[in-house]
């Protein structure tokens, strides 16, 4: 045998589980079944009506067309599936930008499955949840150390209902002073995350949009114009996707703060300033960390999830209902702080989603302070060691502060790659998944041309870091080379190049099977 | 100076002492200190955080949160009758083998090319949801049953072009604080009175609210009392007459045996995924869903994504993707777009798909029966004791209220008394809805055996005297 070679880091090998798995109705064989259902006890059938107590209008005439499969075939088909996802486990994360995809710990998950968290009922008798209530009120006391802030709650169940959930907080301030009318604008910047607008406009706000500054700041002098006696708020991540911190920050707190306004930071993605520096110095009123990103919890596919929400003393009353209280010997569901007619109520039913609370609190005691500082540095030391070799490359730029630091994520453009080779960011996207890369441009619309978001977290290895950017180098080569074979990418993925065009046509689109069967059979 | 930081910790490679001194020599730096400079120095942390330290292991780490559960008191150690919006039903096995799949349980946002098997089996949850309410475009999950009642609503209004919504005063406390906070400024909202024999809306109180400012009647099947609304039509063609939409509100493991909503006239369904295979999770179990008919009307309206069948450019070939994108704030329009969308309970709608494949028709049609036999069965065993009456004369499926106010007893008095006995009594009305005095709302389902009802009808016959 000859000696293996690894000269390439580059995995020019790699191919994409590829099932050609039907959809699940194609499975169905009548007469099968998944699972058998328990009957009731025949004593109890005979002693009852069961479902002719229905009135007539209310019986289900004919059965609904689930498919009918025997359970070893559910499990292969949803297993084959699974295979066809590339979950963080299997994957180098650098490429989901803006997402925090960092390790989430084994142990953490199976922590959180044991009966004593799944099958507890969120209206049992506090005398019986004493554990979750313990773990959810040091949890709130650890974030509000790294925040600065006053008092947390979990009510909301990811980053974007946080953001509604801090719209809610700034709504009910203004309430609270008979304001509400005449405070209806939201500042935010068109690098925020698209929640940072839209959420605040279900609340009622009108929504005034900054672009930034020569240093990718936001503007200060379009700011200052901004403000005036309608400002509610200023909606704004530091850094934002660009990876650049604003140090001027302090003078925007400063400015809406003397115009009578709550500054509302979106630390969504706080991983680069664990320890290093919180919402609260930096003259914020409030914040919310994305327990699923910063504190490690998995993405689950897109949730379930907790946006975190903190706030100074000042505006805990208006949070959303109940908090958890300790007096010293029991953990107790506390009404009375924010029994006041102006507070939000309820963002989300019971008290949010516990087991990513637990796997959050398990995480935050696996660091200590100084495993959470060492998240910062390592994760701003991967991303600063991954901007100075991407730099180097002749068709990757970076917009703003040149030859400084950015924080923990960076959007670079390719814009001179694609006017060398007609090779866009979307073709290298593609191209990277033949390597089984992840790899994300930007949120819509695209401010910075040809945009590419790396962010890489503190979980790669240097090893891992090395490995995606030769696999970019191999792809920008490529470009220059072959660029044909980059635009019709990809070729190792589970399919090859969608046709879209489709999908914003009614007669054509088909959200479900029995849309597609009306429609394509 | 001691050096900051937890080198060589298990999670974060790098922080290997000689890697992360390559790494700063490699970006023209020293020492971890010298990362950051763009933060200016007066808002640099000077104190380390006051943080517990770190546990010297994960076995240490397990112990502990062992041990803190431990002060816990599940249902599983106990017998529970609490419903409420959040319930125990069966799990099967292969649910969470499925969702506890590393691939499913850590994506995020990859594009088909990347999660291919995540996008179908979302666009299976959808059409299979579809299936089970009978209609034909079904979303990503959104947060859970209120989230998915507060949307449906603005959706609802959106189509009517107005801004009243009329809503049951039978409503999950709850359930309407998370709607009102969701649709304050923009819609008002109005309760209609309960009918206090039937549990059931006040149909004249209804009709004498209807006008021409009314978008949205918004009903359950079941209610949040457990009872199905008997007039479910009239008020449906009543909400038509006047212009409105109709929003109903439906427990999916119900429908196996219980008419779909569009059958007596709902435009847009809503719901909770929770009982479908998923644990209660101390409610965080929760995940929304809405769905209406494949009409532009509704469709562009979801906020949600909708993951839809695409062709690619390869023959025979199919994939998945988003649907009419721009709907959405994910696309270019921000806060013009439908309201707001992000991380939701995606990995919920995923488990729902898994239970509704694995129990198919018969499944669902079987689990249907034994609750209801089961709730039945309980409710006329319980009523039958001394001073204890159901509170509504009304069907219901797996939820109802006993009326305790002639014990002489308070609810909370006797949820006491149970929970000494290892019962977990029904949710207590009175604070809630201090017009019905002392009621508490009992749920039973598919996993109460006839033994477990009948320990709570003699350990309340005991309490009670």
């Amino acid at each position: 045998m000859k000696k293996i070679d690894r000269s390439s880091k580059v995995r020019t090998g790699f191919h994409q589980a590829k099932w050609d798995e039907p959809v699940i109705f194609e499975l169905s064989k009548h007469g099968e079944r998944g699972i058998l259902v328990n009957k009731a006890d025949p004593k109890v059938a005979e002693a009852v009506e069961g479902v002719n107590a229905l009135p007539e209008f209310l019986k289900r005439k004919e059965a609904p067309a689930l498919p009918e499969i025997s359970q070893p075939r559910v499990l292969r088909h949803y297993a084959r599936l699974a295979q066809e996802t590339l979950g963080a486990d299997v994957n180098i994360e650098i490429g989901q930008g803006t997402c925090t995809v960092k390790y989430s710990p084994k142990v953490n998950d199976q922590l959180a499955n044991l009966p004593q968290m799944r099958e507890m009922h969120p209206l049992q008798d506090e005398s019986t949840c004493q554990g979750i209530m313990e773990i959810m009120y040091n949890t709130g006391k650890y974030m509000c150390e790294i925040s600065g802030m006053d008092r947390f709650s979990f009510q909301p169940s990811g980053g974007s209902q946080a953001i509604l959930g801090m719209a809610s907080l700034v709504y009910a301030y203004y309430k609270s002073r008979g304001e509400e009318k005449q405070r209806n604008e939201i500042i935010t910047t068109i690098y925020s995350h698209p929640s940072d607008a839209a959420a605040p406009h279900v609340k009622g706000f009108k929504i005034i949009y900054l672009h930034p500054d020569e240093n990718g700041y936001p503007d200060y002098e379009a700011f200052k114009a901004a403000v005036n006696e309608h400002t509610a708020a200023f909606f704004v991540a530091n850094p934002e996707d660009t990876g650049v911190y604003n140090k001027n920050v302090l003078k925007f707190t400063k400015l809406l703060h003397e115009a009578g306004g709550l500054c509302a930071y979106d630390q969504a993605n706080a991983n680069g300033l664990l320890g290093v520096t919180r919402a609260r110095d930096a003259g914020f009123d409030m914040c919310f960390f994305n327990l699923h990103k910063t504190f490690s919890t998995p993405h689950g596919c897109g949730g379930p999830a907790c946006g975190a929400v903190g706030c100074s003393k000042e505006l805990e009353k208006f949070l959303p209902a109940p908090l958890i209280g300790f007096d010293g010997e029991k953990y107790f569901y506390d009404y009375e702080t924010t029994n006041n007619p102006s507070a939000i109520g309820k963002i989300r039913e019971f008290n949010g989603v516990a087991p990513v609370v637990l796997k959050a609190y398990a995480w935050i005691r696996s660091m200590g302070p100084d495993g959470l500082y060492q998240v910062a540095k390592t994760a701003v030391l991967n991303n600063n060691y991954m901007f100075k070799k991407l730099m180097e490359f002749h068709c990757v730029d970076a917009p703003y502060i040149p030859g400084k630091q950015r924080i923990e994520q960076c959007r670079y453009t390719l814009e001179t790659l694609a006017k060398e080779t007609g090779v866009g960011t979307a073709d290298v996207q593609r191209r990277m998944m033949d390597f089984g890369m992840h790899y994300w441009q930007s949120h819509h619309p695209y401010y910075v041309p040809e945009p590419m978001t790396l962010e890489p977290t503190e979980t790669p290895s240097k090893e891992d870091i090395d490995e995606y950017i030769e696999t970019l180098k191999y792809v920008f080569d490529e470009a220059y080379n072959d660029p044909e074979k980059v635009k019709n990418a990809p070729y190792q993925s589970v399919c090859h190049q969608l046709d879209e065009s489709n999908m914003d046509d009614p007669a054509q689109w088909a959200v479900t099977w029995r849309c597609y069967l009306k429609k394509f059979q | 100076m001691s050096v900051k930081g937890f080198k060589s910790h298990p999670y974060i490679p790098n922080s290997v002492p000689e890697v992360e001194q390559e790494m700063l020599h490699e970006i023209g730096l020293n020492s971890l200190e010298e990362l950051h400079e763009e933060v200016p120095d007066e808002i640099i942390l000077k104190n380390e955080m006051n943080l517990p330290e770190a546990f010297g292991s994960e076995y240490e780490l397990r112990r502990h949160v062992e041990k803190l559960l431990k002060k816990n008191s599940s249902c599983d150690d106990n017998l529970n009758f609490l419903g409420a919006g959040c319930y125990q039903h069966y799990v099967p096995a292969i649910c969470d083998e499925i969702n506890g799949k590393g691939e499913f349980l850590t994506a995020y946002g990859g594009e088909s090319y990347n999660d291919f098997g995540r996008f179908q089996s979302l666009f299976e949850y959808e059409s299979l949801m579809a299936e089970l309410v009978d209609m034909e475009v079904v979303n990503v999950p959104t947060m859970d049953y209120s989230q998915a009642a507060a949307t449906a609503i603005r959706m609802g209004s959106r189509v009517a072009k107005r801004t009243g919504v009329l809503v049951p005063a039978s409503m999950d406390r709850e359930k309407l604080a998370v709607i009102r906070n969701y649709c304050t400024p923009d819609l008002t909202i109005e309760e209609v009175k309960c009918d206090e024999k039937t549990g059931c809306m006040d149909l004249a109180d209804l009709k004498s609210k209807l006008n021409d400012s009314i978008g949205v009647v918004y009903f359950e099947n079941p209610n949040y009392f457990g009872a199905f609304e008997v007039n479910s039509r009239e008020i449906a063609n009543a909400a038509h007459d006047a212009g409105a939409q109709c929003v109903v509100g439906v427990d999916p493991i119900s429908l196996g045996v219980v008419a779909v909503p569009r059958s007596y006239g709902a435009d847009i369904v809503c719901g909770d995924l929770q009982p479908l295979g998923i644990h209660m999770n101390y409610g965080g179990g929760q995940s929304g869903f809405m769905a209406t008919m494949d009409d532009p009307t509704y469709v562009l309206e979801f906020p949600s994504r909708l993951f839809g069948i695409c062709r690619t450019n390869t023959e025979g070939e199919y994939a998945f993707a988003d649907v009419a994108y721009d709907r959405t704030s994910f696309g270019h329009l921000r806060d013009k777009a439908k309201e707001y969308v992000g991380t939701q309970t995606a990995l919920w709608g995923i488990t729902a798909g898994v239970y509704l494949a694995t129990m198919g028709p018969e499944g669902m049609k079987e689990v249907g029966e034994t609750i209801m036999q089961n709730a039945q069965y309980a409710a006329s065993k319980l009523a039958a004791l001394p001073n204890v009456s159901l509170r509504f004369e009304t069907p219901f499926f797996k939820e109802f209220v006993l009326d305790f106010n002639k014990t002489g007893k308070t609810v909370k008095e006797i949820n006491k008394a149970l929970l000494e006995k290892h019962i977990f009594g029904g949710k207590d009305l009175s604070g809630d809805f201090p017009a019905l005095g002392q009621c508490a709302m009992y749920c039973v389902t598919e996993v109460h055996t006839k033994e477990d009802i009948d320990t709570l009808v003699s350990a309340l016959s005991e309490i009670l005297g």
